[in-house]
């Protein structure tokens, strides 16, 4: 029974199993995917690190640091830094990251070059290798030299790949390894220089990778030096990926309510439509068990079909990802597949229909044989007040642990479903209130089609509830997500303006300051900026050394305050990638007196000061006392020279320092020949040209979007096909209205009229609510789950508000297509 | 005498699927202006059918219907609304009332689709005339199936037709409420000197009429003026 009586609605019930489908492969994809990432990163983070783990230090190590490094054996040693280097061959000039390495360099996974023997000779031969895709750049080969600072080595191979070179930071830097032994002499290495020493061990079976980190983390951090275990690095890797892997979830989330949404509003009305079959199955001796469960069967089987169906979209997409995804991702990803996203598909597709149905379910138990004999309004129904409870806690419970599973954290959990609810009720109070309104309000005076169509609004048999809930539930979901892929992406609006710089040469020595501006002057450019920078440690917090501070385990300024070299600067007004937070600027100061600096926000935070708080500084060997005088937001994320702590003008200006300067270079031949001039004169300052990170950052931010853009237009669509399912499935409610008002020689214009005017007020009012509230759930959750700032996009109100509306306004003149083209006759019998 | 509606040759044919149901062939007869007519036959004889080709609720496959001197197959569906809306009255077996309009909004439709002023002044008037002033407010889910009928013979004279189709108007009724309905029926038509085509299995009622149409399997059989 429950079959064939599907088969008479299978358009109908098509589009409710659309819902399911595509709400099911947003989740398995979308969950396969984030599976494989994470087993990936765990299976390969040993090969990425290139040992168990390291010790590194941004300086020479100091003697207890060496006792430590050597005491435990290191297999390999690295000491790593940025520079330019130049090929002889063509006079070609490169920023380049030079890894120079000694020992048994990786222990884990691969170096790969090209010839293959390079890898084991390079350090004996005294020759570099240099990345694979530089080389091809410059069309230099093996046996072509290279410039390394003031010594030139041979090129012994091509680098193909090297564990701790992530494809982003082989494009901004390209590595060149040379031998160990080999770094002094390129007399790179000066004051102020930035480096890093890598220590690499290999652990033995027994030992426990987290304890060790516990116990030597402390120890190494009091001599400024680090501790990375590849279990550490496989979650700091996770944790990269954190904020697109939430918004992956939000998506998973949106979809799966999408299609539930989908599910509750065309059973309701299905069921609705079959109250008046039930009534007549019950007259004919159908018991209440038989006929409630002829349409459960349906529902179920719906969802069975819809979960395999889905599981099996999902698979296909999930197995994409890796291709879409290739150079974001440091490493390769293997996809696998099994049963379990089949079986969760199936399993989710077979919950959802049910719960989601069940609501309306109930009424086919509730129907009275008597309504086969009578006309009566369904909404008239006895509701089984207990069971829509318990069903209606259910459909939360659902709600909570899906979102826990999706989301791993018992308050965001909590937060998501209450958020919906409220939606929820929102919505539901301002379908009421519309109709309310309309009833109020109503405009007697007006034409008879105009009243028709308000009056379909809020009298018997109106669909305004169940469709601006519906409606409004879709775009509230959609734009959310669209408001979401903004707070993701707007970090990609990166400015590359003609006014602002594009070229920065770091480590500008005082007395090289004269030579390079000129050297500047005569590539026909200007400088921009020239920013000093002045190396200095904290000395002590509010009058707190850091000794003290380790020892009173009641202080709560973090660790690192105190072993970090700060890089700051000293000028007399805020720049553009800064806001004032608090307290006031100051722009120069009088000898003498009290200095306030500005610090940015992160550093107030972890050093516990607010305004008026004294810090002392170790500026080379002389303790300085300042006040913080202001804190700042800093916007870390604009490509330019940025500080956390700034003087004012009058302080440091006699303090050891050197420069950064910037220019811009209108085009990539006067970068070029700028870099080629620097790289010869003065080979220990490193040029950047931010154009190349531009092109760099906008290229993975393209990728990145992409992934994000196409999961939210996959769910975008879900929304669509729910709406049209929620619209479509109204149809029949106005089509006998429709052929009646026909028979009573009502012309297709008045026909139309009633109908539009009915359904665009229901879209209008529907999407409009949604993306208000959905406005407000995205600065909630840009606030709270992202933690970026929030600019709303105007494209949900000028894009989405008249597409809903013209959508449902569409799909309702639709509906009533077959009254217009059809005799009335032959649509009463139809309809009968 | 003038005829109100010429039938003339009509046929009507539905399409199944490869298969051909022939519904009505060879109908040919006349109504007179103010004439009270009957269609009789058993079920599947084509009444129904035949009635909505009257009242231009469907098109012939052959044939012509001729409705207060038009010709229904030179109009397009809108001009055949519009005379519908203009001339006849409607009555069904299931009153087919709108469900979300009161019992003055039903009776009214026909007005205010016209775009008349007072509209519900005269639903007023023809609720009174069926007994029903009281309950102008009900939705139809809240009167009886009597009541019902009853708002729904309002409403097909409240345009004033000059042809009113009744297809089985008392199917649904008991007896007694039938015959009040009836009775109305009649009444409103001798007061509005509307011509009353009925379609109705009940021989009782079909000889109230003046003339009796007989159908069977799509064709007639007789056409004759009542005894009485």
């Amino acid at each position: 029974m429950a079959w064939r009586d599907a088969k008479a609605s299978r358009v109908r019930l098509l589009l409710f199993m659309a819902s399911i489908i595509l709400g099911i492969a947003a989740v398995v994809s979308i969950q396969l995917f984030r599976d494989n990432l994470k087993d990936n990163i765990q299976r390969q983070s040993k090969s990425l690190m290139g040992a168990d783990y390291l010790i590194d230090i941004n300086e020479t190590p100091n003697e207890r640091a060496q006792f430590i490094i050597d005491s435990l054996n290191p297999v390999a040693t690295e000491v790593n830094f940025v520079s330019m280097i130049a090929f002889p061959k063509n006079g070609g000039s490169k920023l380049v990251r030079v890894r120079g390495l000694k020992g048994m360099f990786p222990i884990y996974g691969e170096m790969k070059t090209q010839p293959q023997m390079a890898a084991a000779s390079y350090q004996n031969n005294g020759g570099a290798l240099v990345d694979a895709t530089l080389m091809l750049q410059y069309n230099v080969t093996p046996g072509d030299s290279i410039k390394v600072g003031v010594i030139t080595l041979p090129i012994v191979g091509a680098l193909n790949s090297l564990p701790g070179s992530s494809a982003i930071m082989s494009s901004v830097a390209p590595p060149v390894v040379i031998p160990y032994n080999l770094v002094d002499k390129t007399e790179l290495l000066q004051f102020g220089s930035r480096k890093e020493y890598q220590y690499y061990y290999k652990a033995t079976a027994e030992t426990d990778l987290d304890e060790l980190d516990k116990v030597l983390d402390p120890m190494l951090d009091a001599e400024n030096a680090d501790l990375d275990t590849h279990t550490s690095t496989s979650r700091r890797l996770g944790r990269r990926y954190e904020n697109m892997g939430k918004f992956l979830n939000l998506v998973a989330f949106i979809a799966l309510l999408l299609g539930c949404v989908g599910i509750a509003s065309s059973v309701h009305i299905y069921i609705r439509e079959k109250l008046k079959h039930i009534a007549v199955l019950k007259c004919l001796g159908a018991s209440r068990q038989q006929s409630f469960f002829i349409y459960l069967i349906q529902i179920a089987s719906i969802g069975i079909i819809g979960g395999v169906i889905g599981a099996i979209i999902g698979i296909g997409i999930q197995a994409a990802f890796p291709y879409l995804l290739k150079g974001f991702l440091p490493f390769d990803i293997t996809v696998t597949i099994t049963t379990q996203p089949l079986i969760m598909g199936v399993v989710l597709g077979f919950i959802i229909a049910i719960l989601f149905a069940l609501l309306s379910l109930l009424n086919t138990w509730f129907v009275s044989p008597l309504e086969a004999l009578r006309v009566s309004d369904p909404n008239g129904l006895k509701k089984p007040k207990l069971a829509r409870f318990i069903v209606f806690v259910t459909i939360l419970l659902f709600l909570f642990l899906f979102s826990y599973w999706l989301l791993k954290n018992v308050t965001y959990a909590v937060g998501f479903v209450t958020g919906m609810l409220i939606t929820f009720a929102i919505l539901a109070g301002i379908a009421s209130l519309t109709m309310k309104l309309i009833k109020t309000w109503f405009p007697k005076s007006w034409g008879y089609t105009t009243r028709q169509s308000l009056l379909n609004l809020f009298r018997p048999n109106n669909q305004t509830l169940v469709l601006i809930v519906a409606i409004g539930l879709g775009t509230f979901l959609i734009s959310t997500l669209y408001f979401t892929k903004d707070i993701l992406l707007s970090k990609t609006a990166i400015g590359n303006t003609a006014q602002s710089a594009n070229i920065i040469l770091l480590d500008v020595q005082p007395e090289q300051e004269a030579a390079i501006t000129e050297t500047i002057a005569n590539n026909d450019l200007e400088v921009i900026d020239n920013i000093p920078l002045v190396t200095m440690r904290i000395h002590s917090v509010k009058g707190m050394l850091a000794k003290e501070a380790q020892e009173d385990s009641t202080v709560t300024i973090r660790r690192w305050v105190y072993n970090h070299e700060f890089r700051t600067t000293y000028r007399d007004s805020l720049i553009s990638s800064e806001e004032l937070l608090e307290g006031s600027w100051t722009p120069n100061v009088i000898p003498g007196e009290v200095i306030p600096i500005s610090i940015s926000d992160n550093v107030a935070e972890d050093a516990n000061v607010t305004i008026g708080d004294t810090i002392v500084f170790n500026v080379q060997g002389v303790l300085m006392e300042t006040v913080v005088g202001s804190i700042r937001l800093v916007d870390w994320g604009q490509l330019q020279p940025n500080f956390s702590i700034v003087f004012p003008n009058g302080v440091l200006e006699n303090a050891p320092q050197f420069n950064v300067l910037t220019t811009h270079a209108p085009s990539e031949s006067s970068s070029a020949q700028l870099q080629r001039n620097m790289v010869t004169k003065f080979p220990n300052v490193t040029v950047i040209d931010l154009r190349q990170v531009y092109t760099l950052v906008e290229d993975i931010l393209n990728k990145v979007s992409w992934i994000i853009n196409f999961m939210a237009f996959f769910s975008i669509l879900t929304g669509i096909i729910v709406l049209i399912g929620s619209v479509r499935t109204s149809k029949h409610q106005r089509i006998k209205e429709s052929v009646l008002l026909r028979t009573l020689g009502a012309k297709n214009k008045q026909i139309l009229k009633i109908t539009a005017l009915e359904y665009l007020l229901l879209g209008t009012v529907g999407s409009l609510v949604g993306i208000l509230l959905a406005l407000i759930s995205a600065l909630l959750l840009a606030f709270f789950i992202f933690k970026e700032p929030f600019t709303p996009s105007v494209i949900p109100f000028l894009v989405f508000l008249p597409f809903i509306s013209l959508l449902v306004l569409g799909i309702g003149l639709s509906n009533i297509q077959s009254v217009l083209k059809s005799s009335p006759l032959e649509v009463l019998r139809r309809e009968a | 005498m003038s005829k109100i509606l010429k039938i003339n040759g009509l046929e009507k044919t539905y399409v199944s699927g490869a298969k051909q149901l022939t519904v009505l062939q060879h109908i040919s007869f006349d109504v007179i202006k103010g004439q009270t007519f009957a269609i009789v036959g058993p079920s599947g004889s084509g009444k129904t059918t035949l009635l909505g080709l009257c009242a231009g609720l469907d098109t012939p496959n052959s044939g012509n219907v001729e409705l207060c001197g038009y010709n229904l197959n030179t109009l397009n569906e809108d001009q055949r609304a519009q005379l519908r809306n203009r001339e006849v009255g409607f009555i069904f077996q299931n009153f087919q009332l709108l469900p979300t309009l009161t019992a003055l909004e039903n009776v009214s439709v026909p007005l205010e689709l016209q775009g008349a002023k007072h509209a519900a002044k005269r639903g007023m008037e023809l609720l009174d005339q069926v007994g029903l002033a009281d309950r102008f407010h009900h939705y139809p889910s809240q009167l009886s199936g009597g009541e019902q009928q009853r708002v729904a013979l309002a409403r097909a004279f409240s345009n004033t037709p000059s042809i009113l189709f009744a297809d089985e108007p008392t199917g649904n009724l008991d007896e007694e409420t039938g015959e009040k309905v009836i009775k109305l029926l009649f009444d409103l038509n001798k007061a509005s000197n509307t011509t009353l085509v009925i379609v109705t299995h009940d021989l009782d009622l079909a000889n109230r009429t003046q003339q009796i149409l007989r159908l069977k399997g799509g064709k007639i059989i007789a056409n004759q003026p009542t005894t009485v």
